[in-house]
This record gives C-alpha cells, sequence and structure tokens, in this order.
C-alpha cells in the first residue's frame, strides 16, 4: 500500500531518493533554521534593530523563519504535499484568512490602547 | 433493511457518492478539521498575547532575562534549554512520520519502535515544559511591586572587561531583616473568622533599609529604552521610588504577580504554554493506545495503519503550535 509520495522540496530544487530520506532531510532544514533564530535571539545584532513597519527587523525575520518552518512541518511532515489541492485550500486558505484577520484587529487595537496610555488623559498611576 | 429509496442508479457514479473528491478518508478529514478549529482556538490566545504586549510595547518583560536556566547548570544560558525542547519536539515529530511511513509498508516492528520514540520524545518535552514552569514560578532575584503595580528590580554596576554593566542583585543579599517586626496573623491569636495568607519573606521597610545601606545598589523599573534595555534609575531617585511607592515583596511568578514585569506576562505563559503542555500530554496518551494497537495487531489484521496517520498529524499539530509559541514567547 505504498502511497505516493513527492518527493521534491524547493520547487523542485532537492530530490530525495525515498521517502524516509525526505523525512531526515527536512529535519536537517528544520534544526538548521532553529539554530539560527536561536543565534539570532541570544546576540540580537545591531544591525537588525532598526524598525520596519512599527516592528523589528529582527523580529520579522522570526516571524518569517517561523512561518518557513511551519510550512516544511505542515507539507512534508503532515504532508500536505501530496493531498488534493481542494483539500489543501480548504484547511490552508480559511486558517490564513481567519487567523490574520484576527491578528489585525487585536495588534491594531492594542497599538490604540497603548498610545492612549501614553498620550491621552489616562495615566497610569505609579 | 433498505426501507426507503434502495436504488436510484448513481450508485458509484459521482452525485451518488461513489467519488471522494478529495481523495482523502472521512477520519482524516475530520481529523484535518479538527486541526483548523484548534489551530484557531491557538491564534486567538496568541492575538490576545500580542494585544496586550502592544498595550504595554514600552515596559513588556525581556524573555532572554526571564527563561536563563538550564537544569544541572548553574550560570546565565539564554534560550538554551528552549532549544533543546523545541528540537525535541521536531524530533518526536520526525519519528512519528516515519512511524507512519513504516505503515505504509505494513512493517509493524517498526512501527513499533518508531511509536515508542515518539512517546518517549513527548514524554521529555512534558517534563521539560514542567521544569521551566518551575524556575519561573520559584523566580530567581525577587523585587518589588508598587502601588501601581509595576515592578522594581535591584542590581548593581561592575566592570566586565573594562565595560560597566548592570547586573542584578537577589533581595536576599542585601534586605536587613529586622526581628519581630510582622506576626503571621492566626486565628487563635486574632480575629478567629479572618485569615491570611503567607506573609511576603521581606517587608518593602526591611528592603528599603538594605538599599540604603548598600550605596552600589541601584532600582531598575519596567520602562524600555531606546536601546531595548530596562532603565536604571539613578541613586536618588531609586531610594525615593522605593520609598514612596514600594509596596510589596514578589518573588518568582504567579497569576496574581510576576517578579520580571507586567503580571499578564505570566498569565499569559501559564495559559498558553499550559494548554499547549495539555496537547502535549493528550497526544502522548493517545500515541500510548495506538501503540498498544500496534503492538496487539490491530491494524496488522486491519491492513491498514491509517489509525496511526491520523494520530500522527495531531502530534505534528502539536509541534506546529510549539513553533509559534517558541517564536512569540522567547524569540520576539
Amino acid at each position: 500500500m505504498a502511497q505516493e509520495h513527492n518527493l521534491a522540496i524547493f520547487r523542485g530544487l532537492v530530490k530525495f531518493k525515498s521517502n524516509t530520506q525526505k523525512i531526515w532531510g527536512v529535519l536537517v532544514f528544520l534544526t538548521v533554521i532553529t539554530a539560527i533564530e536561536v543565534l539570532l535571539g541570544i546576540y540580537k545584532p545591531e544591525s537588525l534593530m532598526g524598525h520596519f513597519l512599527g516592528m523589528k527587523i529582527l523580529n520579522w525575520i522570526f516571524i518569517a523563519l517561523t512561518l518557513v518552518k511551519a510550512y516544511y512541518i505542515t507539507w512534508d511532515f503532515m504532508h500536505m504535499r501530496d493531498e488534493k489541492a481542494s483539500l489543501r485550500r480548504m484547511v490552508v486558505w480559511t486558517a490564513v484568512f481567519l487567523i490574520c484577520y484576527l491578528i489585525f484587529i487585536l495588534l491594531q487595537e492594542g497599538g490604540y490602547v497603548f498610545d492612549v496610555y501614553r498620550d491621552g488623559y489616562i495615566k497610569r498611576d505609579f | 433493511m433498505n426501507t426507503t429509496v434502495a436504488t436510484t442508479g448513481t450508485e458509484g457514479k459521482a452525485w451518488g457518492g461513489g467519488n471522494q473528491p478529495l481523495n482523502a478518508s472521512y477520519g482524516k478529514m475530520m481529523m484535518w478539521f479538527f486541526i483548523v478549529s484548534d489551530a484557531l482556538t491557538f491564534s486567538g490566545f496568541l492575538a490576545a498575547y500580542g494585544f496586550s504586549r502592544f498595550k504595554f510595547i514600552d515596559s513588556w518583560p525581556i524573555a532572554d532575562e526571564v527563561f536563563t536556566h538550564v537544569p544541572f547548570f548553574h550560570g546565565n544560558y539564554p534560550m538554551i534549554y528552549v532549544a533543546f525542547m523545541t528540537f525535541v519536539l521536531i524530533m518526536s515529530s520526525v519519528t512519528m512520520v516515519l512511524a507512519v511511513d513504516a505503515g505504509h509498508h505494513l512493517n509493524k516492528t517498526k512501527v513499533t519502535w518508531y511509536m515508542f520514540l515518539t512517546i518517549i520524545g513527548g514524554l521529555i518535552f512534558v517534563g521539560s515544559q514542567a521544569w521551566e514552569w518551575g524556575t519561573f514560578i520559584k523566580g530567581e532575584y525577587g523585587a518589588v511591586q508598587t502601588k501601581g503595580g509595576n515592578i522594581l528590580q535591584f542590581g548593581e554596576y561592575v566592570d566586565v572587561d573594562g565595560a560597566q554593566k548592570f547586573k542584578r542583585v537577589a533581595v536576599s543579599d542585601f534586605a536587613k531583616v529586622a526581628e519581630g517586626e510582622r506576626a503571621q496573623h492566626e486565628s487563635k491569636n486574632g480575629l478567629w473568622f479572618v485569615s491570611e495568607g503567607s506573609i511576603p519573606e521581606y517587608s518593602v521597610d526591611e528592603i528599603y533599609a538594605g538599599l540604603q545601606a548598600n550605596s552600589n545598589i541601584l532600582v531598575r523599573n519596567q520602562i524600555l529604552n531606546e536601546h531595548g534595555h530596562k532603565t536604571i534609575l539613578t541613586r536618588e531617585e531609586s531610594l525615593k521610588q522605593l520609598k514612596d511607592n514600594g509596596k510589596l515583596f514578589v518573588q518568582g511568578a504567579n497569576l496574581q504577580v510576576n517578579e520580571y514585569g507586567s503580571s499578564l506576562f505570566a498569565d499569559f505563559f501559564f495559559f498558553i504554554t499550559g494548554f499547549h503542555g495539555f496537547h502535549v500530554f493528550s497526544g502522548v496518551m493517545i500515541n500510548i493506545i495506538i501503540f498498544f494497537n500496534v503492538i496487539l495487531g490491530t491494524y496488522e489484521k486491519r491492513k491498514s495503519y491509517e489509525m496511526v496517520e491520523k494520530v500522527g498529524l495531531y502530534w505534528h499539530f502539536v509541534d506546529l503550535v510549539w513553533v509559534f509559541v517558541f517564536t512569540f514567547f522567547y524569540l520576539v
């Protein structure tokens, strides 16, 4: 009952011989990304401390790397790569849309409350 | 018995249920639906954490200063242990997907071993999580909470390779303990219908006396400066802040107080990592059930290891959530 697996990752740049080999390959990739995250987190290079769209560049890098990890966990460990496009879209688009919406609403509101504390009449008593 | 429409002439055809448009079995699809809804639950929690953090963006605790411990080692190792935990969980995800792969080849021995390793990985993770909680609850240096609910921490400047560096000092190292200053209220020596929780180890006056006696110690408040460090007050300002606003000595973190800063940080930490840890725990339990089913040969008889695949999906999802928790609690 050996199932068909799509063995190419990075858009066909790397092609594995067997599914087992692909699993180890993805593990190596995820470990490298985690190591990069940890190193950046410990050393916090001064050059990445600038702000971009209201957040530190370093934090944007962390979020991007997290999304890359999430992609490979879902696509290769959860075998999303081998599912039909319709199932894939049903799961991914729904979640991505709702999560983006939720994050936007809450972070926008959080930033607003911060401004009220800072500039408004309501002060935190110290 | 078929009492209603017996045949419609569409059996086996697309509109008669003859095909699976998504090419996935019922069980697997329902697992995907559950995962989507659970993902939204976790996103709700993490987005709420983001909300609180944006609300106090200039005074949020710095995770690097909170989680610095590694079991069996002394010293300051930010992130190392949590990186190890992340690796353990990814590794157990790998053994899980190897178990699924072995299941496709109907290799019972391999599935058994890989399931076993997955369970061990899950247990190591939950154990580490418990240790992390324990360390966080116990705390390290202690701090003083102000009337407004903010935190004042203590430290001193020391020379490290010629540069002045601010190093934290534990309250227990400088507070001047005054004997018999405050007795615990007990119902037998006071009002019998009133009880009192444990009183803090030090009173603010004792800490103030200690601060006065040690001229090298300064107070650090929660506000982040433009370099992302907490603001360190001058000596006069330190004494003044502690005298005017100090209210309660706090050690460690719980749902009410947090020596590292905003108590919301501790609340969300306990809630989100707790909820995730609960997922890992139930994942381990489900894995154990499947593990025994594999040993008993249930799936061997079925000629299909799809159950392993389904719990595998859940297990990878737990890993997936941790990747996000790791980023938003420890890195960003």
